[in-house]
């Protein structure tokens, strides 16, 4: 059975169709891969995996779970993390305490225990703390550990966003546009990072990127998208040499 | 500047980072159980004020400085703690059970209206909780039965274990009450921020998407930090009224709650010194400014002129040191732990890169 499951999803703003009866199937340990010119609807997808949007129509479901009886805060108990286009860290707090937040679903003392700080609060705060430190470890995040992000560079910024989704320790890993606004270095790191993620922690990764390079490089599955409804789906090589997608992105032969 | 080694988690835990700063602290404390030898009854009242406030400070803070939500209805709060109290006391329940049991269920109605106000953002929240604050005004005065209406309602004494805690036989005790309040509800506060609840708050002020995204239930988390900000606000508006003896509908006005969000900006937001430090001018305005009113020849007194002062106060602030005066102080320190290495833009607040436009 595949880990994640869209069947016919469709979603209309209004008169837009954003996404126009789109099914796709993610395999546990896949990383996988959504490309397609701007407006296609991939962040859309990613939006509606999280559950911030509701389909008109269709199934979406996690390992056998349906998404959408659930609420935005409940999808990440299931596994599921993800990182945004535009970098939504918390810019008041340090990259420690950023990762900490990462940690929410596996948080297990109440209001009351945590206001007195028991020793279970202590243990679980000793727990929380290791395993942010193999985040930070993993991704080598050591020297910004206690900066505040707000005084960042876009860089680390991004790097922080894809180790909070680790710290999390999530089964599915969405990561949106994880490359956008690297240098070759950083990206060349985070492609680096990706494989790991895949072949050491045995997580299963969907990405929206526009860098066919790293998409190439890093994916085994990847699926064109074009005004919200699939162009074309396989291998990095497969999808780049079908005709509609070079339509999509290049116009046919016709106008000139 | 001292160089932390850290060796193991709880380094980062622990509530002092290491043993300089515990002894520093143990220092003020020090300091403070020794207040009553060192200064004469009226300034012991003046700092029992400061104590009071910064409670009252330290709950609103909760909530607009950690969880970004804010208010401008504190004084209903203040003025629930503080009627729930005495009238629990005048049942017949003993002080030491009916201040917390008031800040409980000051809580819990905290809670409640939060319930339906917090779907609300920014400056229609505060004007939300503008409108309860003079709500609240009203509903002393039609409440009259129980809260003595505009005739107000005198303080019964309190008795803590057989001791009477009264401001002019015993201003020491009053002092020792308040400082005790005070402490609990900061050991509160600190622990909440180094446990997941502290970094929720910190998640739901900074973006409320990715605080979804990771798990976090914005309307249990905000409603959370309204309903303890509630009850910490009405614990201290309990000892406000108090300590003031008499207290009648027009010692909670919605002034209160604007005084108490000026205070906390002044002071510094999201920080927990900032309370305190906000208290501290709060308390001695009206104190400095009669001296120097004195000083002029003026005995009249001038309406409105301490309200003014704030208010142009609070506009320096932010124009000029939107950190408040614990943000000032850090800086300092900064530059002294630096020298000479420190650069002037070193808190400059950073151009925050695009955000991810609002979904739904």
């Amino acid at each position: 059975m595949s880990l994640l499951t869209l069947e016919n999803v469709t979603l209309k703003f209004g008169g837009l169709t954003a996404v126009n009866n789109l099914s796709m199937q993610v395999e546990e340990g896949q990383v996988f891969a959504l490309v397609g010119p701007n407006g296609a609807g991939k962040s859309t997808v990613f939006n509606l995996i999280s559950r911030f949007y509701t389909p008109v129509s269709g199934k979406i479901s996690f390992a056998g779970t349906d998404l959408l009886g659930l609420a935005p805060d409940e999808v990440p108990s299931l596994g599921i993390a993800r990182t945004f286009q535009n970098i939504e860290l918390f810019d008041q707090a340090t990259v420690l305490e950023n990762l900490l937040v990462g940690r929410h679903r596996h948080r297990s003392t109440n209001l009351v225990q945590q206001m007195f700080h028991t020793p279970a609060v202590r243990s679980e705060e000793r727990a929380h703390r290791e395993a942010v430190e193999e985040v930070i470890d993993f991704l080598d995040l050591q020297p910004y550990r206690n900066s505040r992000i707000a005084g960042l560079p876009y860089g680390v910024r991004k790097v922080v966003e894809v180790g909070r989704a680790l710290a999390s320790k999530p089964r599915l890993l969405l990561l949106d546009e994880p490359a956008s606004g690297l240098s070759v270095e950083e990206t060349q790191n985070m492609r680096w990072w990706i494989d790991d993620i895949r072949r050491q922690m045995g997580i299963t990764v969907l990405m929206v990127e526009h860098d066919m390079g790293l998409v190439s490089k890093v994916c085994d599955k990847v699926l064109a998208l074009a005004d919200g409804a699939m162009l074309a789906q396989g291998t990095p090589a497969e999808v780049q040499s079908h005709p509609a997608v070079i339509e999509a992105y290049l116009g046919t032969g016709d106008a000139a | 500047m001292r160089i932390h080694f850290k060796t193991s988690y709880d380094d980062d835990i622990r509530l002092f980072e290491d043993g300089w700063k515990l002894s520093l602290y143990a220092a003020l404390l020090a300091l403070m159980a020794a207040l009553p030898w060192l200064i004469d009854d009226f300034y012991l009242g003046e700092a029992t004020n400061v104590l009071i406030w910064a409670t009252c400070g330290l709950g609103l803070m909760l909530l607009t400085g950690q969880t970004g939500q804010a208010s401008l209805g504190h004084s209903a709060f203040m003025a629930l703690g503080c009627y729930t109290t005495v009238l629990l006391m005048e049942a017949g329940v003993p002080f030491v059970l009916a201040f917390p049991l008031a800040g409980v269920l000051t809580g819990i109605v905290g809670g409640l209206i939060a319930i339906p106000a917090l779907k609300l953002h920014g400056v229609y929240l505060a004007i939300a909780t503008l409108a309860l604050a003079i709500l609240t005004d009203d509903l002393i005065v039609m409440l009259e039965p129980w809260t003595g209406g505009v005739g107000g309602k005198f303080a019964p004494p309190i008795t803590i274990f057989g001791l009477e805690v009264n401001r002019w036989s015993s201003p020491a005790a009053w002092y020792y009450m308040a400082l005790v309040v005070v402490l609990v509800v900061t050991l509160f506060y600190r622990n909440l921020l180094r446990a997941p609840m502290g970094r929720a708050f910190a998640a739901v002020r900074d973006s409320e998407i990715s605080a979804q995204a990771m798990g976090v239930n914005l309307a249990r988390t905000k409603t959370i930090a309204f309903g303890m900000s509630a009850g910490i606000t009405g614990l201290g508006g309990a000892l406000m009224g108090l300590f003031a003896e008499v207290f009648n509908n027009e010692t909670f006005t919605f002034i209160l709650s604007i005084q108490l969000l000026m205070m906390i900006v002044v002071g510094g937001l999201g920080f927990i010194h900032g309370a305190f430090l906000g208290a501290i001018v709060i308390s001695f305005l009206p104190q400095a400014l009669s001296i120097v009113t004195d000083g002029i020849g003026s005995n009249v007194a001038i309406p409105g002129l301490e309200i003014g002062v704030f208010g142009v106060i609070m506009i320096l602030f932010i124009l000029f040191e939107p950190m408040g005066l614990y943000g000032r102080w850090l800086k300092i320190r900064t530059f002294f732990q630096l020298f000479p290495f420190a650069r002037k833009d070193m808190f400059r607040r950073q151009k925050s890169y695009l955000k991810t436009e609002r979904l739904r």
